[in-house]
């Protein structure tokens, strides 16, 4: 249906939905549910140049609208991904997909970039410099504008295809961020990670995670995060991936009039598996509702309040 | 696994604390005892998983212990209600491993998935023991059903208010058996992986975030490197374990 089509980074999507990193895997647990082509594209779990176990658990705590999670970055590492999981996923994935990266010294990005840069599957890199839940780098990237700056320049050297930054919403000024990825030259900007949370047992008296905080994810931070995409989006040239809470149709069309060119949704998987194609479904009807032709008309067509 | 609504059917106490859910629904993804369903329930945001008792073509039984506010909110709901159910989540246990009479081990509210194991090794012609344990009397249930399964029924309380005192693995010395499946607490399951003499499989618990292998939330370290507890597991061969500590 052409008129859910966008396009990110010169990229065109059939539809703006985008399962975000981390809720999706490496794509084949929800293939056996449904056509993942289905899907604008995914983003992967987050991967890094080695091979990560993660947080001891427990890794994931209810609260209310949502939940915290402190995985940290399992994954097989970048090589297992480029010999396994990639050649798993063409079997059951026709589209260029988004590679998430994440890493613990600029280097590091760089390499795993460079890596997946050769990869004919990947048609994005989505660099998290936002983690919450790794003790060194991860999130201390996306904390400060130099080094923001400093990963994505890295990453831009080594690669042809685009770049997107996904930046962390746990700062005091997240438009100085954009605007120093974007001016170091990324194609791209992804927010929101994931809101720094904590849980504590009453009957233990122990935090419930094992990691003690988590990220907090859900519908509790759409708000959070439809905030940040409309602050972002105004103050920089390049597109924006809005998420954070997204579960709906309405949701997605909310970040899409707040500026953002397409949306990833990310906790919802976890609880209706099929949220993503449910979304995708819903969407000519709630266009329809609110009388929007195509989905590419409205990006960033929020209207201001008039003053009286 | 399939999502579809379930209807409950009963909702009755089988003690102060647990509880014995009756589902109608399609129960065709579910393909052996051990595995478990994911709940959805109005006000929280993640699925509650409780492991399947039984089950039938187109019923289930859930036994559920009310320690949180997800179990409190089943507890209260009516027969003739609907539940949205993740089912056939997990990879159960393997029936073809038992050998002639194997032993079923479980502690508390872990004994639920032995009693749909002990039925189907029942009906494969397996002579079955079933070790129960409980803190106390008042918290004893299923053995009558275990016993009228045909098992071979042993039952333990930490107090000694009922049957022999102490915990399940002061039953396992002298008994003869050629393989042992096991469900309970984790300090219970390492001390029958300690006592035990043959090859076994045990359940685990975990708090999960999906429970069908997506968000890495439950992952556990094995001797076969990482396992998610909600696909690869949450039954593990006796010899993938590494514990902890």
């Amino acid at each position: 249906m052409e008129r859910l089509n966008v396009n990110l980074c010169g990229i065109p999507l059939d539809n703006p939905v985008i399962p975000a990193s981390g809720t999706f895997g490496y794509g084949w647990e929800f293939a056996e549910l449904y056509d993942i082509n289905i899907l604008g594209t995914f983003s992967f779990k987050g991967t890094t140049r080695e091979p990560r176990f993660g947080n001891p658990t427990p890794r994931i705590a209810e609260c209310p609208g949502g939940m915290l999670n402190a995985v940290g970055l399992q994954n097989p590492g970048v090589e297992q991904v480029i010999a396994r999981e990639l050649p798993r996923l063409k079997q059951c994935f026709h589209k260029k997909v988004m590679a998430n990266v994440s890493g613990f010294c600029v280097e590091d990005y760089a390499e795993t970039c460079r890596m997946l840069d050769a990869q004919e599957q990947v048609g994005w890199l989505e660099v998290n410099i936002s983690c919450p839940n790794v003790h060194v780098g991860g999130m201390s990237f996306g904390t400060s504008p130099e080094a923001a700056a400093q990963v994505t320049r890295a990453v831009k050297a080594v690669t042809k295809k685009p770049v997107i930054i996904k930046l962390s919403p746990n700062v005091t000024d997240i438009v100085s961020i954009a605007r120093a990825c974007e001016d170091a030259g990324a194609d791209g900007i992804s927010l929101i990670n994931t809101l720094l949370g904590m849980r504590i047992d009453l009957r233990t008296r122990r935090p419930v995670l094992a990691n003690t905080t988590g990220g907090l994810s859900g519908p509790a931070v759409f708000p959070v995060a439809l905030r940040m995409v409309y602050q972002v989006a105004a103050a920089v040239r390049i597109p924006v991936v809005g998420m954070g809470g997204v579960s709906s149709a309405e949701d997605v069309l909310e970040m899409l009039l707040a500026g953002a060119s397409a949306v990833e949704v990310g906790a919802a998987n976890l609880v209706n598996p099929y949220a993503c194609r449910d979304i995708i479904q819903a969407l000519p009807a709630a266009m329809d509702k609110y009388r929007i032709s195509e989905l590419s008309e409205i990006i960033g067509g929020v209207n201001k309040w008039e003053k009286m | 696994m399939k999502q579809s609504l379930f209807t409950i059917l009963e909702n009755q106490p089988l003690t102060d604390t647990v509880f014995r859910m009756r589902l109608a629904g399609d129960t065709g993804d579910i393909s052996a005892p051990g595995q478990f369903v994911n709940i959805r329930l109005d006000g929280l945001f993640l699925r509650r998983p409780i492991s399947v008792c039984d089950y039938g073509d187109d019923c289930l039984t859930l036994i559920y212990k009310v320690v949180g506010t997800g179990t409190a909110k089943m507890r209260d709901m009516h027969p003739g209600a609907t539940l949205d159910l993740l089912t056939g989540l997990g990879n159960g246990y393997d029936l073809a491993l038992s050998g002639d009479h194997p032993v079923v081990i479980g502690g508390g509210v872990g004994v639920p998935p032995l009693y749909g194991l002990a039925k189907r090794l029942i009906a494969q012609g397996k002579s079955v023991t079933a070790i129960l344990g409980f803190n106390t009397e008042s918290e004893i249930f299923y053995a009558d059903a275990f016993r009228a399964l045909g098992c071979e029924t042993i039952i333990t309380t930490a107090d000694g208010s009922f049957g022999a005192k102490g915990f399940v693995t002061d039953a396992m010395p002298g008994l003869a058996y050629s393989h042992f499946y096991a469900c309970g607490p984790e300090p219970m399951l390492k001390a029958v992986y300690r006592a035990s003499r043959t090859s076994g499989q045990l359940s685990f618990e975990e708090r999960m975030g999906c429970g069908f292998g997506a968000c890495m939330g439950c992952t556990c370290q094995t001797i076969a490197g990482p396992k998610r507890i909600c696909k690869d597991g949450p039954v593990m061969r006796k010899e993938e374990i590494l514990w902890n500590g």
